[in-house]
């Protein structure tokens, strides 16, 4: 991959001119190869990671639920229709078509079990190709997309060492 | 360390050998680092990343399957039998793991060794300064006389042939230096290092590589010393875990060599140390055998961060030449008219930002301070613009 987006894929907020020293060309290569990805979506947007466990106001926190989907393929488009059926609900944050004994993996958030349960019941459910569904809510969330939610942790080393 | 002064009470007690050894340039500025908060520490020598989980777990299954007792003298045969696989691999040189290999504690071990096993009373080693701070005080230990060459910026801080040549003695019995170097960063391509190989060829001496760095080499492929023609014969080759793989806490270093000075070191090593720690050893062969990918990467990390920061250094208005190799910047602090044990004091007093002295790694560096950029972006980014309110208010 690009340094360039490697840089930024681990920190979006990098600049353009941290970008051009850190790999040694000038701000206007590193801009424009930023502006081409942005328009071929390769970059799609940038934003931050949050963990909202640590937030005291409960009602930012979501309930998180793994959903099992089965579907039956659509004649002509396959799964993809009636994936993009499905994954439109804002409320799918992720879905993915999957080998194996189920179809669709879907993460869904709510405000609560309710929520979720409702969505479950009255939407996904109710979509014609879908076939069965099974429903696991997280308890915790350990790691995401690479990042481990804890606290930062403090370095260890000595502060000054040979 | 603190036994120099007036000899009184039991303090005579002592050896001279070790009373008058010089103690560390930084032990003072270690005092004063201490205890402060929101310090930005470029005054590490290690690398900031954790060790690689995969070597973390392997030490931990060790443990669990009772893993705990000594090792043989040498280290366990499977390590040993790893690192010859390894160097054979990436630079096809054959050591063979019953005789010319010893697993030390860091390659500190191995450097003490190497002077304990070598030096009579008066033997002469060249080493080059700036440079790593133990080396001299391990010659004076082992009743060596260390000869030093003074390299400078203008050179990037390298050894030249011309100068080994100038030093070289009746007593010289070994040059020891270590590339890319600590604290300079200093490295060289295979045409300056055949230049160097070619000045000690015809010579009677033991040449001692400390190439712990070695796989930190960003602008070019790293060249151990050994791969040159008539070299190996007469190299001690010493590398370890710390840095590349983020293991320093581990202590696991090893020395290839000929056999009659392997063995040598060994005898020492038998008596002093016995073996180096069982753990690290086996989290150093899962470190050899399946975590050159996270060497690569943090590789990648850190020249970035290089790149970044030295130019930044060069921005504010600090001399620093591109280190070619491991995570420092010794820059030149000349325009500022401070000595570097004032900046570095002042530095941390007035921004919160700790650097080393550069009279630390040799006498007559007192123009230079030493940075390590083995920190966070983010963290080099607001010490650059800390250091650089620093410089611009006492420039006036």
């Amino acid at each position: 991959m690009d340094e360039i987006l490697e840089i930024l894929e681990k920190d979006a907020r990098t600049t353009p001119e941290e970008i051009a020293k850190m790999i040694k060309k000038s701000t206007q290569y590193v801009k424009k190869a930023i502006s081409e990805y942005e328009k071929k979506g390769i970059i799609i947007k940038y934003k931050a990671v949050i963990n909202k466990e640590l937030l005291k106001d409960e009602s930012c926190t979501d309930v998180l639920a793994l959903i099992e989907v089965n579907i039956s393929p659509e004649r002509g488009s396959g799964f993809d229709k009636v994936a993009e059926r499905i994954y439109s609900f804002p409320e799918v944050k992720s879905c993915y078509l999957l080998s194996g004994g189920y179809d669709l993996l879907l993460i869904i958030a709510g405000k609560s079990i309710h929520t979720i349960g409702n969505f479950v019941a009255e939407k996904l459910s109710t979509i014609d190709h879908v076939r069965g569904t099974q429903t696991h809510f997280i308890l915790k969330k350990y790691k995401e997309s690479g990042d481990i939610l804890r606290r930062i942790i403090k370095d260890k080393r000595i502060a000054i060492s040979m | 360390m603190k036994v120099t002064g007036k000899v009184t009470g039991m303090v005579k007690k002592i050896s001279d050998k070790v009373r008058f050894l010089k103690p560390s340039g930084i032990r003072e500025f270690f005092d004063l680092v201490i205890g402060m908060d929101d310090v930005i520490s470029l005054g590490v020598g290690e690398p900031d990343f954790t060790t690689p989980w995969n070597i973390i777990e392997s030490a931990i299954y060790s443990f669990e399957n009772g893993y705990t007792s000594y090792t043989s003298n040498k280290g366990l045969f499977e390590l040993r039998d790893e690192i010859s696989k390894n160097i054979k691999k990436r630079y096809g040189i054959n050591y063979n793991p019953e005789t010319e290999i010893l697993i030390t504690v860091g390659v500190s071990e191995g450097n003490d060794l190497a002077m304990r096993a070598i030096l009579n009373k008066g033997d002469e080693v060249i080493i080059h300064e700036p440079c790593y701070v133990a080396y001299e005080p391990l010659i004076t230990l082992s009743d060596g006389k260390a000869v030093i060459i003074k390299t400078s910026a203008e050179n990037g801080f390298k050894l030249l042939p011309e100068d080994i040549k100038n030093v070289l003695s009746k007593k010289t019995k070994a040059i020891l230096f270590n590339y890319p170097c600590n604290p300079t960063g200093a490295s060289y391509t295979k045409k300056e290092l055949t230049a160097i190989a070619n000045a000690l060829k015809n010579r009677d001496v033991i040449i001692i590589t400390d190439e712990i760095y070695g796989d930190l080499t960003y602008d070019f492929e790293h060249i151990p010393l050994i791969t040159l023609p008539g070299m190996k014969e007469k190299t001690l080759y010493l590398n370890g875990f710390s840095k590349a793989y983020s293991m320093t806490g581990w202590r696991i270093g090893y020395a290839c060599g000929p056999e009659w000075l392997i063995s040598a070191m060994n005898k020492i090593h038998q008596y002093t140390m016995l073996c180096a720690p069982i753990t690290g050893q086996i989290a150093s062969i899962e470190a050899l055998k399946r975590s050159y990918a996270s060497v690569l990467e943090m590789k990648n990390e850190y020249r970035r961060r290089r790149n970044l920061f030295i130019n930044g250094l060069n921005e504010i208005g600090l001399q620093a030449h591109m280190p070619e190799g491991a995570f420092y910047s010794f820059a030149s602090i000349k325009k500022t008219g401070m000595d570097s044990n004032t900046f570095a004091k002042k530095l941390l007093h007035s921004e919160k930002v700790a650097v080393v002295p550069g009279t630390a790694f040799g006498d007559g560096y007192d123009d230079f301070i030493r940075m390590c950029y083995a920190t966070s972006i983010d963290k080099l980014k607001e010490a650059l613009l800390r250091i650089g309110r620093f410089v611009k208010k006492s420039g006036k």
